[in-house]
């Protein structure tokens, strides 16, 4: 079935089997930021943001996102703001494999634009659905607290 | 895995039912979060998004929330917060992450009838009623015990009351699903709490409410002593079960320790004290 999707500012057609999800198609499109960890909404690391909003692409229809405008890491390089959330993740040593990376970066940059001020709590909870199997979270935190303006 | 033959956005409810009801097999998509999980083949997806149905109205007695809304709308909309001391947009934060909120749907959320969710026990101690396309509108708990299948969930209509709302739950982890869910509520009324309503859900069965518990603090009030009864009692008129998360007498001894603390919260809010 024919399709259209904004995929980071740029609007592309595609014509997909109607069981392909939107990550299926980002990936075979060459969006090799997202992702494909559990495949059951759980892990993270296939977020995007839809509508400027963090979503699994998993767990999304390609067709139910037929219309809407999607951004990957791909889209965000050439932003300042993003940028500096890139350079606080290697200055602050939060890689280790860095699969679950792009997840986090998207979904930070969405936090960011959505909560003000957060408490660590309030951080946690944002994020409770980027998984990472190598470190325990200390180092995003420390970058993220930066990064949102919220150290103690 | 999931298969679709084909997939369609209909443009009003006449035309979705009217699809649902003549292709063999037809099923209606919210988010997809939980459909895609199992491994069906589906020959006809029909998707609402584009039925206007992604409202959230307060009107002089109800809330009304569309299907298509999705959870993490509820979360954000400022006339849930404002209403019930914003409970439903904290209970909605229980289920899983941002990003699997800003995808499910209260449509889908709802008119599955999952044993575990949070939402549904949420909804069953404030009033709620679902207006669904062709059986009209009907209280949350009928709804829930009802055989109803063929049809389209339009919206939820929540009646605008004073009333204090608690939810609690068990998990072995924040990541898991609620091995036992309780939400409790009482109505403000010139100062006095009544109206009652006691919810338990993911016994593993469906939410249900526990009616004769409801009805002790009914002619009983709300006090200590009060609340140890009820909360006895909900577990005792409960059916509970076992599965993979728990067994169903560990179910039923948690069950009224957690009715309590949710009855508590509401007395120490109402007397100003801070019993828990
Ligand atoms: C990783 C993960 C963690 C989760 N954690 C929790 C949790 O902690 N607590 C909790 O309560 N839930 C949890 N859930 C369940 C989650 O709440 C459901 O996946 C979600 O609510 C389903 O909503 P949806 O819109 O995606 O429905 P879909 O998956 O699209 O649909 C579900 C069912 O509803 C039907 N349907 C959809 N809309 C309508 C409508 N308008 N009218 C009639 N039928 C309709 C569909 O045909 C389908 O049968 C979790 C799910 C996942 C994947
Ligand atoms: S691959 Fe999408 S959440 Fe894990
Ligand atoms: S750095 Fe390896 S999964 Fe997070």
């Amino acid at each position: 079935m024919k399709m259209g999707l904004k995929i980071n500012g740029e609007f592309k057609e595609f014509d997909v089997d109607p069981s392909t999800t939107l990550l299926d198609l980002l990936r075979e499109a060459g969006y090799m930021s997202v992702r494909r960890a559990c495949d059951t909404g759980t892990c993270g690391v296939c977020t995007v943001l839809m509508d400027g909003k963090p979503v699994l692409s998993c767990a999304i229809l390609a067709l139910s996102a037929d219309g809407h405008e999607i951004t990957t890491v791909e889209g965000l390089k050439d932003d300042e703001d993003f940028q500096r959330l890139l350079d606080l993740f290697l200055s602050e040593g939060v890689d280790q494999c860095g699969y679950c990376n792009p997840g986090f970066l998207i979904t930070a940059y969405a936090m960011k634009r959505e909560l003000k001020n957060p408490t660590d709590e309030e951080i946690k909870m944002y994020l409770v659905g980027n998984l990472c199997r190598c470190s325990g979270y200390v180092g995003q935190m420390r970058a993220l607290k930066k990064y949102l303006g919220v150290e103690e | 895995m999931v298969l679709i033959d084909r997939y369609v956005r209909p443009k009003s409810l006449e035309e979705a039912y009217e699809l649902l009801t003549s292709v063999k097999g037809a099923r209606i998509i919210g988010g997809f979060t939980f459909m895609r999980l199992g491994t069906v083949n589906i020959p006809l997806l029909i998707d609402l998004q584009d039925l206007g149905l992604d409202f959230i109205r307060e009107g002089e007695d109800f809330i009304e929330i569309g299907a298509t809304v999705k959870l993490g709308d509820v979360e954000r909309s400022e006339v849930i917060q404002k209403h019930f001391d914003g409970f439903l947009s904290k209970t909605v934060k229980y289920i899983w992450s941002v990003q699997l909120r800003n995808i499910a749907t209260v449509g889908g959320t709802v008119f599955a009838r999952f044993g575990f969710s949070d939402f549904i026990t949420s909804l069953l101690v404030l009033n709620t009623k679902v207006k669904l396309y062709r059986n009209g509108e009907m209280l949350l708990e009928d709804f829930l015990e009802s055989r109803v299948s063929r049809d389209i969930l339009v919206s939820l209509k929540i009646e605008k009351e004073e009333r204090k709302a608690k939810f609690r739950f068990m998990r072995n982890s924040f990541y898991d699903f609620s091995i036992l869910n309780v939400a409790v509520s009482a109505k403000v009324e010139n100062g006095r709490l009544g109206g009652f309503r006691i919810a338990i859900g993911a016994r593993p069965g469906i939410a249900k409410l526990a009616r004769k518990a409801m009805e002790y603090l009914e002619k009983n009030g709300l006090s200590p002593e009060t609340i140890s009864k009820a909360s006895d009692l909900s577990a005792e008129e409960m059916e509970f079960g076992t599965d993979i998360r728990g067994d169903a007498e560990y179910r039923k001894m948690i069950c009224p320790v957690l009715v309590r603390r949710a009855l508590n919260d509401i007395l120490s809010e109402s007397s100003g004290g801070n019993r828990s």
